[in-house]
């Protein structure tokens, strides 16, 4: 199973809308955390559609639609959209109402559009796109899975194109919650991340999305060759023999992989996992990070696709993403690999092609 | 080569039954669950009638015999429950030895308990465990701790298609040879946020939820757990085991028309049930009965009648919403559907669809009224229908 993308929109911490150039002007941030640089809607949007539509609706559909245009397809073969958290904003609207007026007086609009699936209807609606469409919610394997299923589409149905985005949102208030748990403020840059090794991560949001194809087109970034997760594993040895594994599989070794894309967050409790494995397997290998540009999410391993298939197609490693000064050669096989607490590991293999 | 996918075990529970032997029971004996609110702390308990599981969540950790009590939200007790009696009534004791995945579905997630801590996570500074029990893939993972399953886990938000959509996951992933066996369903506890989001659409009945019927006047909501096991051809010859049935056919479409409402032809539930019968190879005739999504709003039922309608034309089979009895289960909707059918194959029996005393005036056909013994279904078709439009359409088959 192999999946090319042919297609990338992406609206994020970082100004990846309107670019100029791969990450060569970074945002840097020294607020509370990340949060999307919103692009011109109007560009994008109807008035109307934007008038109704809460944030993370509007920055997903604008991203969606890059994507679709950037490879002129109107209507896709199947939507599959992956968010850990869904539609967070119009959730507390609901929850807020119903506690703080005792269960009176909520208006029906927040709630219709509170469920996870509303990401993935409402570009079916405005696409008027009838085909398979699905929504995975699973922690840092939302996305994962919405890859998995989409290769599974591909092999089940010859010669399509699927849509697949990676969408969370951060509001204050998860951001207030997420801080007796897993964040914690930016206190002076985020690009200062892997100095800092205190507690907790810095807090981001994104929406990412893929056209993906079981056909290469003219503008193909590269081929997805597996997607893997690894869930509640006995020990790191058991993370280090499935990552083996996983590039054994698609006919590679582990001296094929020229560049690693970490997950690593800052947080001196979670990050201390990725260490074992970087010393035992990618020591000598280019090694990547991206969550001091884009914060941590559930669904961030899409911004990390979007990071990877553009080093793989511009065969260039914009300097910000690099953690060592191995040495640049040609890029073409990329591993990326987020864990989350030590119980949801994941792996996505990107090829040029 | 594609593997077959065949169902080896059930386990449900819902307010008509904590297990699969109660509900069969419930649905012989025509009994609704659905009845004024006991359970759930809300403002419409004496107005708004639902179908909760009769059980507090002390007595529901004791069913489920676990011990740890902290941080268990009811969604997640109600789907261990339910999973391991699938687990246990498709015999399975050694779970290392296969690949074994769970794919779950849930649309609120622990949302039960995040209404009950919500204020004091923001006004107070005490950490409190059900922080990290909101998201939906808690209940997944606490279910996959409890049963011990490693291999693969994954969640589903499709609203109340969730779990038609997990099945068809866990079946895809066995099909392509990625698991030996697959636990799929899913589970929703009632929530206050559930009740009154629905209550604010002004689609919950409080009268007796007829589906199909000419006077339907809106769903009752229910709460609940199904979950079945898959297993592939292979797995199932290894272990020379009892099959309950094989699912033949499933089809995924997007109404794209209205987050809430289906078009008014029903286009995405016609295209999802297309794409399952021709996955099947059978023809529409040879569908002997439907278990229907109709959940008794004016809405899905006319909207769902025409799809059905234009795919069978004259030859309607047997058909019967059960939301009658169970609620409308959300995400555990289309397993406990499923679990139904299951019964239906298994036992030779059709259950009604309770309440419904007047045909529906644009509708050429009326849902069975009464238990069907002794009737030898070979394939039925179980349709889920979803907000945004999210619709699919599972067949199952007797083997």
């Amino acid at each position: 199973m192999e999946a090319y993308i042919n297609g990338i929109g992406i609206t994020s911490p970082q100004k990846t809308v309107e670019q100029d150039g791969f990450l060569s002007n970074v945002v840097e941030y020294s607020s509370d955390y990340m949060k999307c640089v919103e692009p011109a809607f109007k560009n994008y949007l109807s008035p109307g559609f934007s008038r109704r539509m809460s944030r993370i609706l509007k920055l997903s559909l604008v991203a969606a639609k890059i994507c679709l245009n950037e490879v002129k397809i109107e209507k896709p073969d199947a939507i599959i959209t992956a968010t850990g958290l869904g539609c967070l904003d119009d959730t507390e609207k609901v929850l807020n109402s119903i506690l703080e007026n005792n269960e009176s007086f909520l208006s029906p609009t927040s709630f219709i559009h509170s469920t996870h699936n509303t990401i993935s209807s409402q570009i079916a609606i405005y696409l008027k796109c009838h085909s398979y469409n699905l929504t995975f919610s699973h922690r840092t394997f939302s996305f994962e899975s919405a890859i998995l299923n989409c290769m599974i589409f591909l092999t089940e149905n010859s010669n399509v194109n699927v849509l697949i985005g990676g969408v969370d949102e951060i509001t204050p208030t998860l951001f207030d919650i997420g801080c007796k748990s897993i964040y914690k403020k930016i206190p002076k840059s985020n690009l200062d991340m892997l100095k800092e090794k205190t507690r907790g991560a810095y807090a981001g949001e994104g929406m990412a999305f893929f056209i993906l194809s079981s056909k290469k087109k003219n503008n193909c970034y590269a081929k997805i060759s597996s997607v893997e997760t690894i869930y509640n594993p006995d020990d790191v040895y058991s993370v280090e023999l499935k990552i083996k594994n996983t590039i054994d599989r698609t006919g590679l070794t582990i001296e094929n992989i020229d560049a690693v894309m970490l997950g690593l967050n800052g947080d001196s409790e979670s990050d201390c996992y990725y260490q074992a494995i970087m010393n035992s397997l990618f020591k000598d290998k280019i090694l990547l990070y991206y969550k001091h540009l884009c914060g941590e999410y559930f669904t961030s391993t899409s911004f990390a696709l979007w990071c990877c298939a553009n080093i793989i197609k511009q065969q260039f490693v914009p300097p910000i993403l690099k953690m060592n000064n191995n040495q640049d050669k040609p890029i073409n096989n990329i591993l990326i690999y987020n864990q989350f607490k030590n119980k949801n590991h994941s792996l996505i293999l990107l090829q040029k092609c | 080569m594609q593997e077959r996918v065949f169902v080896t075990g059930i386990g449900a529970i819902t307010g008509i039954g904590k297990n699969t032997v109660e509900i069969f029971n419930s649905l012989l004996s025509e009994q609704s669950g659905i009845r004024s609110i006991s359970f759930l702390d809300t403002i419409h308990k004496d107005e708004i009638p639902i179908c909760e599981v009769k059980a507090m969540n002390d007595e529901l950790h004791e069913l489920a015999k676990t011990s740890l009590k902290s941080s268990f939200t009811r969604t997640a007790l109600l789907g261990m429950i339910a999973a391991k009696e699938a687990l246990t009534n498709s015999c399975i004791q050694n779970l290392s030895e296969k690949r074994t995945g769970l794919i779950s579905a849930t649309t609120v997630g622990g949302m039960d308990k995040t209404e009950q801590h919500f204020k004091d996570y923001i006004n107070g500074n005490k950490y409190n465990d059900f922080v990290c029990s909101h998201d939906s893939g808690d209940s997944t993972e606490k279910i996959a701790d409890y049963l011990g399953i490693k291999d693969y886990v994954s969640t589903l938000s499709t609203a109340c298609s969730a779990s038609a959509n997990a099945i068809i996951f866990g079946t895809q992933l066995i099909k392509h040879g990625i698991l030996d066996r697959a636990i799929v369903g899913g589970t929703d506890a009632l929530t206050k946020f559930t009740l009154n989001g629905f209550n604010t659409l002004l689609i919950l009945t409080k009268e007796k939820c007829r589906p199909f019927d000419q006077n339907r006047s809106g769903l009752a909501l229910g709460e609940g757990a199904g979950y079945l096991v898959l297993e592939s051809k292979k797995s199932i010859e290894d272990d020379n085991k009892n099959i309950i049935c094989e699912i033949t056919g499933y089809g995924n479409a997007c109404d794209a028309f209205h987050q809430t409402a289906t078009s008014p032809n029903g286009y995405g539930p016609y295209l999802a049930m297309q794409k399952a019968i021709e996955m099947s190879g059978l023809n529409s005739n040879q569908i002997q009965y439907i278990n229907a999504h109709g959940t008794g709003t004016p809405n899905n039922d006319l909207t769902e009648g025409k799809a059905i309608e234009r795919i069978f034309s004259r030859n309607i089979p047997y058909i019967s919403s059960t939301k009658g009895y169970t609620g409308h289960l959300l995400a555990a909707a289309g397993s406990v559907e499923a679990i139904i059918s299951c019964l239906t194959i298994k036992k030779n029996i059709i259950f009604p669809n309770l309440n419904f005393k007047e045909p529906m005036k644009d509708l050429s056909f009326s849902p069975t009224n009464r238990i069907i013994n002794n009737v030898e279904v070979e394939n039925i078709m179980s349709n889920s229908i979803g907000f945004g439009g999210n619709n699919s359409s599972l067949i199952f088959s007797r083997c």
